[in-house]
């Protein structure tokens, strides 16, 4: 690759995720959240971002790991996808950090469940692994296609 | 170069060749029917001119021969060598069609298409031809050509390569670079529906009102810093009216006349009668009705349908319409107009109506509705029954209509801009359809509850009223039936749902029962009534709607979301949607069959004329219309006495009165000191009359009665629910003897 990929980093459940800061619109503390009835329980529910609806998911859901009570609230990682703009709750913000191209690999055989359809890749980092998040997968949820783009009400 | 710039022609070129074309057919129409002038034909030439000079200027070699052709016929018509028949007309608007086809090819594809119109050329060649021998064809189109063409040259001054490139990805642009960001509801609108055209005096207000609200905030933001109340409290006060206003100037560049719509329909009229061999005459008042134009976009196909059926099977032939007594040519009248925030569009015409016994035969038959459950629809219940699925009471299908496909995807579309329609037909009258829209979809009021800690908006258009129940009434008011909430209102059943319970955010698993208070919003889905019971009612707002991610759009629960004024997100509640989730819809047709049911095996009577009446007071009160042997009215002075009895001298007899407030149970007493004559029903037994005085007559219905016992009242057999108010029905026999004794006895002469 001509130019090093940045990623903006940060952790949900322990685990050190990062997406590509091109991707990213912005992070945000705290956000008041209205909640989504009958909706699936990965949407946390839908924040007002000047003006702009949001759906908000909740990564430690999506990821199916472990719910245990949070000390500190979530943050809001704002990332643009072909869907939209979606929020992705996760734990703590990290660093934006440039990795070395040399260290990525593709995720190991080993991961199973849900990991392995989000986990696009993994960067071998000195302290730790960085796990590379396919953001456009993490928004599908339940069994929306991408065929009905249409909005149903136009505003 | 200019890629965008042939682009932008050809789009331009599109949008009013289509304006002009239904401009053409409109004058065509004109002078089908006799109404045009001179002006006519006139601008029926310069469109087809127009049309044709500017394909030339762009390269559409296909649209300016066919258009070529037409001109040649017309210009021989406007210069009188012709003279315009009957026979022209169709082929005339033939032409347009095939332009249209032409244009829409051009739209789709980028080019001209490939049709070739051979047979209408032809046609329109042999009309020419007709004149050939007085003159030279050719010469005289071509002088006709030299007369017009400088005013195509000043419509388009395009370069010579820009033609040839007029062929890649048109419609891309069409929808990019309109004026408007209009968000369209149809990925497939087209060019000419991607743009609208705004009066720039208007777009000049609006500018001048963005001006206001930047001072307005330049004033806001100054103040902050300064932390001056009063000046903030002015400053918002402006930014309110400033917004209110500019909401508006923005809304009315949406805004459309309906008329533009309509424009095409003399034209859809014309062809469907002429293929039926009908005569129709379309008659439109309030064509600059301004609706948004999704709005306008969404009903316009449903019109179309309403218009066609209308013809089709509700006016009749000439031949039926004389021996009917009307006259040979059926009106079709389309009128719209603005009423409460709504705009109103009535479809009304003169032909035969629809027969309700057929539609309901037709329903049973195809085993959409029990025939139990018909016999109790009120006649306009059974008339809107044609908005069902499939269908059809028309006899035979025809390639008009009559397959059933149509009135219930009629139904589902304006719906689904947010309307309602209503049928009213009377047999042999003709039948009116009303439509209600909305001016608008993108903001609408709404009503804001608050259940389970969350807030939702409800749109006012499903609203139907507010109820509350208090202390002893919240207790009792809420009955179940068969494990289903339900609440009498004014004796009818409605069916309850209670919105923590069917969303699951009942936090904590009270008994609703033992709430204070019950707060019940009545509201409107596909034509049933159903409650909806939250916590609490907030007040209307206007909101504004915002798409739900495409996650959350299998919610049929929500139509979107909006955000309230302090800054939070609230849902919307698609009441439709809700109903079908929360099973209230279907359900309440289940119950009142049930209920219905129980009352029919139960205590209810054979329908029976019911006399109607008030007595003592405004008491409603009701007897067998068979007891009643006449009705009579009394001057005052007639009445006269016989001992301590009133009484009138009433077909060579003594009639005793009774006064039928005396005997019943009432606080106030009878009030016919107000008016000069007394009403009286006379009843009759035995040969022997007696007059009951009520206050008034009121009506006379047939209905199925259900008495509800109640031994209390005197002179009361019971109550019962009669035109949805309760109604007492009066124990004549029994008031009649404790007001004479002797009046069943044999004996008495």
């Amino acid at each position: 690759m001509d130019q090093p990929i940045q990623f903006c980093t940060f952790y949900v459940d322990g685990l050190f995720f990062g997406v590509n800061v091109l991707k990213v619109q912005e992070v945000l503390n705290e956000q008041d959240m209205t909640p989504v009835p009958l909706a699936s329980k990965e949407v946390c529910g839908l924040i007002n971002l000047r003006g702009q609806i949001v759906t908000a998911i909740d990564l430690r859901q999506r990821l199916d790991l472990d719910r245990n009570e949070l000390q500190e609230p979530p943050m809001n990682v704002v990332v643009h996808t072909e869907d939209g703009i979606f929020s992705l709750l996760v734990d703590e913000i990290g660093d934006v950090i440039e990795p070395d191209e040399a260290t990525f690999e593709n995720p190991p055989e080993t991961l199973e469940g849900v990991a392995r359809e989000l986990v696009a890749g993994v960067y071998k980092l000195e302290d730790r692994l960085l796990l590379i998040l396919d953001t456009e997968k993490a928004v599908l949820i339940g069994n929306s296609s991408g065929a009905n783009r249409e909005a149903s009400i136009s505003a | 170069m200019s890629d965008d710039l042939s682009k932008q022609l050809i789009d331009e070129f599109i949008v009013e060749s289509y304006e002009g074309l239904d401009r053409y057919e409109g004058e065509i129409l004109k002078l089908e029917d006799g109404s045009s002038d001179e002006e006519t034909l006139n601008k029926i030439f310069r469109v087809i001119h127009t049309i044709k000079g500017t394909a030339g200027c762009l390269g559409l070699p296909k649209i300016e021969n066919i258009a070529h052709t037409g001109e040649n016929l017309l210009s021989l018509i406007r210069d009188g060598e012709l003279n315009v028949s009957k026979d022209m007309i169709t082929p005339l608007l033939e032409l347009s069609d095939a332009i249209k086809s032409f244009l829409q090819d051009l739209e789709t594809s980028g080019v001209e298409g490939t049709t070739r119109h051979t047979e209408l050329v032809e046609k329109l060649e042999a009309l020419q031809s007709i004149s050939q021998d007085s003159e030279d064809e050719d010469d005289r189109s071509e002088e006709v050509y030299g007369l017009f063409d400088d005013d195509s040259e000043t419509t388009s001054s395009v370069d010579e390569e820009a033609p040839a490139s007029g062929g890649e990805e048109p419609s891309e642009t069409a929808t990019g670079d309109s004026e408007l960001p209009v968000a369209s509801r149809k990925p497939e609108s087209s060019v000419a529906n991607s743009s609208i055209r705004v009066a720039v005096d208007h777009l000049d207000r609006v500018m001048n009102m963005v001006g206001e609200l930047v001072l307005a905030r330049n004033q806001i933001v100054a103040n902050v810093e300064q932390l001056d109340p009063t000046a903030l409290l002015t400053a918002s006060q402006r930014l309110n009216i400033i917004t209110t206003e500019l909401q508006e100037g923005v809304m009315k560049t949406r805004m459309q006349p309906i008329g533009s719509v309509w424009a095409t329909f003399p034209r859809v009229v014309r062809d469907i009668s002429s293929e039926l061999g009908k005569k129709v005459r379309l008659v439109m008042d309030g064509q600059s009705t301004e609706l948004d134009r999704t709005v306008i976009e969404a009903i316009k196909d449903p019109l179309i349908h309403i218009i066609r059926n209308s013809i089709d099977h509700g006016i009749e032939k000439p031949e039926a319409r004389r021996q009917a007594g009307k006259p040979e040519e059926g009106l079709l009248s389309l009128r719209a107009f603005h009423e409460g925030g709504q705009v109103n569009i009535e479809i009304m015409d003169d032909g035969a109506g629809i027969d309700v016994e057929r539609v309901k035969a037709k329903a049973i038959d195809q085993g959409m509705i029990s025939p139990e459950r018909v016999a109790r629809l009120s006649e306009r219940e059974a008339v809107n029954l044609i908005f069902l699925p499939g269908l059809s009471s028309a006899k035979k299908v025809s390639n008009v209509s009559g397959r059933g496909v149509g009135m219930d995807v009629v139904r589902t579309n304006v719906e689904k801009a947010g309307g309602s329609i209503d049928l009213q037909t009377q047999r042999g009258q003709g039948a009116t359809i009303r439509i209600k829209i909305p001016l608008t979809l993108a903001i609408i009021p709404a009503l804001i509850v608050t259940s389970g800690g969350n807030r939702f908006a409800i749109p006012q258009v499903s609203l139907l009223e507010l109820v509350r129940l208090e202390g002893e009434q919240a207790k009792s008011g809420i009955e179940m039936l068969y494990g289903a909430p339900i609440h009498r209102l004014r004796g009818q059943i409605l069916p309850l749902a209670y919105l923590k319970k069917t969303l699951r955010i009942d936090n904590n698993d009270t008994e609703e029962t033992e709430d204070e208070v019950i707060n019940i919003i009545v509201l409107e889905a596909d034509g049933k009534q159903f409650g909806l019971v939250v916590d609490q009612i907030n007040d209307t707002e206007e909101i504004v709607v915002k798409p739900l991610s495409k996650q959350l759009k299998d919610i049929k629960a929500f139509a979107g979301a909006t955000i309230m004024g302090d800054g939070k997100v609230a849902l919307i509640i698609d009441v439709l949607g809700y109903a079908e989730h929360a099973n209230v819809i279907s359900e309440t047709s289940d119950h009142s069959i049930v209920q219905e049911e129980n009352v029919a095996e139960g205590f209810s009577k054979e329908r029976e004329s019911m006399l109607i009446f008030n007595a003592g007071g405004n008491r409603r009160m009701a007897i067998p219309l068979s007891l009643a042997a006449r009705l009579e009215e009394f001057p005052k002075d007639r009445l006269e006495r016989a001992g301590t009895q009133e009484v009138v001298q009433y077909r060579d007899q003594i009639m005793p009165l009774i006064r039928v407030s005396e005997y019943i149970d009432c606080e106030e007493p009878s009030r016919d000191e107000d008016s000069d004559v007394l009403q009286v029903v006379v009843y009759s037994e035995n040969g022997r009359s007696v007059g009951l005085v009520v206050d008034c007559i009121n009506d006379i219905v047939e209905v199925a009665i259900s008495v509800q016992r109640d031994s209390a009242s005197q002179g009361i057999l019971g109550s019962a629910v009669i035109q949805e108010k309760v109604t007492d029905l009066l124990d004549v026999p029994d008031v009649v003897r404790r007001a004479d004794p002797n009046f069943y006895s044999p004996s008495a002469a």
